[in-house]
């Protein structure tokens, strides 16, 4: 009993900011529910018993995407006149869109039957280091290697440009 | 009511169907990103579901890391686009730069 009242808590927390996240007109009130959503996400994960995957969803997700975001929202700000105003019906292909998606999920994933039991609840960091020592090696290396060239690529896109650098660009290419 | 693996298969559709709105109604470069967070992020629920209700074992735990971390690395570069592209057009609409049409 209990536990579906934490289920269903953790669920509403991560859909209803979702929902504000997508619809919020405000970027960074959508940056403060994404906060939520996350949040709630690494609860569903702790309660399906990966409690490192939770923790390292609060670390990266929180302490590092979502401070990322919210930087990047404070050094791009567009001022309310800038705004252009659209009407709502811009927003009708994508919403019959994303609920022609869900609908299908949905009857996909009740029509199954996925001979699903409950698996054992266990520690899982260990098991976790150890596989990616072993049988995951591989990957593990080459995610290091996509995240140096994530870390040059993102120094390189917001570089300030050096000034001779920035005088022969301005001769050859035309700017908008 | 008790609680399987259909339920979180529905919250991780809910996510991914909220995601994918996002990404194609929003026009603020930053809120789509936002929009692709919560559809890797409804993705990361499915395979950790299935990884306890189905395999029982430890794979889709770490395939979720690994998409943790393929996340992280596609914010950093996608936000030092979105800042290069405010630097160059003063937005971050997405229908600003379309300098390659003209």
């Amino acid at each position: 009993m209990i536990r579906d009242l934490v289920f269903v808590l953790l669920a509403l927390l991560t859909v209803v900011p979702a929902v504000w996240v997508v619809f919020s007109k405000h970027i960074v009130h959508a940056g403060f529910a994404l906060l939520f959503t996350l949040m709630g996400v690494a609860g569903l994960y702790a309660f399906l018993g990966a409690d490192f995957l939770a923790v390292t969803q609060v670390m990266v997700y929180v302490g590092g995407v979502l401070v990322l975001i919210l930087f990047t929202v404070m050094m791009t700000h567009v001022p309310a006149a800038g705004r252009r105003r659209h009407g709502l019906d811009r927003y009708v292909p994508p919403a019959v869109f994303a609920a022609a998606v869900f609908g299908v999920l949905y009857k996909v994933i009740t029509a199954v039957d996925w001979r699903a039991t409950e698996g054992p609840t266990r520690a899982t960091t260990a098991e976790i280091g150890t596989q990616l020592m072993t049988n995951y090696i591989f990957p593990f290396e080459y995610v290091s290697l996509v995240l140096l060239a994530a870390m040059i690529g993102a120094a390189i896109l917001i570089r300030e440009r050096s000034h001779a650098g920035a005088d022969e660009d301005e001769n050859q290419e035309a700017r908008p | 009511m008790n609680i399987g693996l259909p339920h979180f298969l529905t919250v991780s559709a809910a996510l991914f169907s909220l995601g994918l709105f996002g990404v194609m109604a929003r026009r603020n470069t930053v809120a789509i990103l936002m929009g692709v967070e919560l559809m890797l992020n409804a993705s990361n629920l499915n395979f950790v579901a299935f990884s306890r209700y189905v395999q029982h074992g430890i794979d889709g735990q770490i395939m979720a890391a690994f998409v943790i971390v393929l996340a992280a690395a596609e914010a950093a570069v996608a936000l030092a686009i979105v800042l290069a592209l405010y630097r160059n057009y003063g937005s971050v609409h997405a229908d600003t730069a379309q300098s390659l049409k003209r």
